[in-house]
């Protein structure tokens, strides 16, 4: 297994935010995550990437434990991830907020990491502001430069934070061809979306936690029609 | 470049970066030809003059150390009169203690206040933003309470340095030959020369900081810390690397400002005043985050000291004045005023994507 998590926990007072969950994902597998606002989605990713340490558990990555790891570390050994409210350095151009995680993540120099950040750039559509200031951005370019940023630091799992939400279906339809382009190159991903149809688009499994639970976990599809499930979104179309 | 292997064909253009920009290469030859000049000044220029540019010299390199904490890294200390203090008194207690040459404690007295600014880390980076800047207050005032208890150095009223050090420094007696000047005379041009390669090493410095590896981490790191962490930047490291690098040059000219004073006390050594507000004035009208900033900055603080010092309290009610009004009509301070007009820059250090032989246009 690439990810393998084992009885986590964590708790902010008396919110349970991961309660005693266990998930792994392994290499080249696509992981869809769904849940109500509240249910520890993000918080299993700030876990994942080291901004948060567990109360409780462990988290192995590509066989070693990590589970107290910093996050930079995390991000050597080949974690990256987007943020649900993208967080761009804004005084820095979108070329330079790439060559961060370029050269940063994978120790590369500035020379060498320019031809992977313009490959990125091109295919995530930023290239034309690729000397804009990262601040100049709109939202949506912001979520593609989340996106490139941890791209350019050439991870083997990528967690991607609601990066579909408030698109356009033409936009939507964009994301989800690049987002399998991201795969074919063999890199894992862990995926939290609200906007279902474009996780049933992509991912192989399919997990819903509520209340840091997992209470529901298998083929997208089943899950999906599983009454547990829609108990919890109601009306849901897949 | 193993993310994009198998991918959709991109569409083989060429991508590489660069980082000089036009005027800069012209602008290095300027800087180089004007060193040149202010080494060679002491050959013409009024003895006054000389004094008058020291001081400039070291404010100037003062500014742009806290800018490259404050502008460029995100961490506004207003304790950097800790490490002039501490690079002051270490320049007094190596003379008159071991009897070392001040212009060999200058350098001394930036190493120990590079080992002073490795615990200091450890304390004031536990907090952030305003409680970084109180806490680095804080603990320059302890660095003045510590040194007004050391009877050998004064105590509180403080001591001076004897006159026998200061005449017997390093080279005095060739600047006396060459420039055919009475001893007090090559004093002052021997802490010219001292101050002015200060000011240019700061210059060097911070410039190459912000050209290398680091100095792409200090910017991700002021605009977003945790982002930075996720994506490998060991945020710690960085910082301390910065802060006690800022100390041992704050440090050394520290030790400059005392030798050419050569009379010290705690509540000078450690005046918040003098080394810390007067150096944010600079750096905020100049332009903060900009490596021009400082240089224009400190030319305006020591033309409005040269002139109007004199008035005593107006003084002090027109630099604040002329600071709100920096701040409220140019933000960027008057180089970013200038640089956002003009599109220039002396010292780039923005990385561009350059594909093929055509640069991306900037928006």
């Amino acid at each position: 297994m690439l990810l393998d998590i084992a009885a986590l926990s964590k708790s902010f007072g008396s919110i349970v935010a991961a309660d005693n969950l266990d998930l792994v994902v392994a290499a080249n597998e696509a992981v869809g995550i769904i849940g109500p606002n509240g249910a520890g989605k993000t918080t299993l990713f700030n876990l994942i990437a080291g901004t948060l340490a567990p109360g409780g558990g462990t988290i192995r990555f590509g066989g070693c434990d990590i589970t107290r790891a910093a996050p930079q570390t995390r991000c050597h050994s080949g974690i990256g991830r987007t943020h649900q409210i993208p967080q761009p350095f804004e005084k820095l151009t979108v070329f330079e907020n790439l060559l961060v995680g370029a050269v940063h993540g994978r120790s590369m120099s500035e020379r060498e990491a320019a031809r992977s950040c313009g490959e990125i750039l091109e295919r995530l559509g930023l290239l034309r502001h690729a000397n804009s200031l990262a601040g100049s951005l709109t939202l949506l370019q912001r979520k593609r430069l989340e996106m490139a940023r941890a791209l350019a630091t050439a991870p083997k799992l990528l967690l991607l934070d609601e990066i579909a939400g408030g698109l356009t279906e033409g936009e939507c339809a964009e994301l989800i061809a690049t987002i399998r382009d991201i795969r074919n190159t063999g890199v894992a991903m862990l995926w939290i979306e609200h906007v279902v149809h474009a996780l049933l688009a992509v991912v192989d499994r399919l997990i819903v936690l509520n209340f840091g639970r997992k209470i529901a976990e298998g083929a997208p599809r089943e899950v999906i029609r599983s009454p547990e499930v829609r108990q919890i979104y109601i009306g849901i179309e897949a | 470049m193993r993310a994009m292997k198998d991918g959709r064909p991109a569409s083989g253009q060429m991508f590489s970066v660069a980082t000089s920009g036009g005027g800069s290469r012209a602008a290095l030859a300027a800087a180089a030809a004007i060193l040149i000049m202010l080494a060679a000044l002491p050959a013409f220029a009024a003895r006054n003059l000389i004094q008058d540019l020291i001081f400039l010299f070291y404010m100037l390199a003062l500014a742009q150390c806290w800018n490259l904490l404050a502008g460029f890294s995100g961490l506004i200390s207003v304790g950097q009169q800790a490490f002039v203090g501490l690079g002051g008194y270490m320049l007094f207690a190596l003379t008159l203690f071991a009897g070392l040459d001040p212009l060999l404690a200058i350098p001394l007295a930036g190493v120990v206040c590079a080992t002073f600014a490795l615990p200091t880390a450890l304390i004031v980076f536990r907090l952030r933003g305003a409680y970084f800047a109180i806490g680095t207050w804080v603990v320059a005032e302890v660095y003045r309470l510590v040194f007004a208890q050391f009877k050998g150095l004064g105590g509180g009223t403080g001591t001076s340095l004897a006159p026998s050090v200061t005449s017997t420094v390093f080279g005095i007696e060739w600047v006396k030959a060459l420039f055919d000047v009475r001893t007090p005379a090559a004093r002052d041009i021997i802490s010219y020369w001292g101050a002015l390669v200060l000011m240019a090493g700061t210059l060097v410095f911070v410039y190459a900081v912000l050209r290398s590896r680091r100095g792409l981490a200090l910017g991700a790191i002021r605009d977003q810390e945790a982002a930075a962490a996720g994506l490998g930047v060991d945020i710690y490291r960085t910082k301390r690397a910065v802060y006690v690098a800022a100390a041992a040059m704050t440090g050394m000219i520290g030790a400059l400002i005392y030798l050419q004073k050569a009379r010290i006390s705690p509540d000078a050594a450690f005046s918040v005043l003098d080394w810390t507000a007067y150096v944010i004035f600079i750096v905020v009208i100049g332009g903060i985050g900009t490596m021009e900033g400082p240089v224009i900055g400190a030319i305006i603080f020591y033309l409005l000291q040269r002139y109007l010092a004199d008035f005593g309290a107006w003084y002090l009610i027109l630099l604040g004045t002329l600071a709100i009004a920096v701040m409220l009509f140019a933000p960027r301070g008057l180089w970013g005023f200038v640089a956002e007009r003009f599109r220039v820059t002396l010292f780039p250090t923005r990385r561009r994507l350059v594909i093929g032989a055509d640069e991306v246009k900037g928006g």
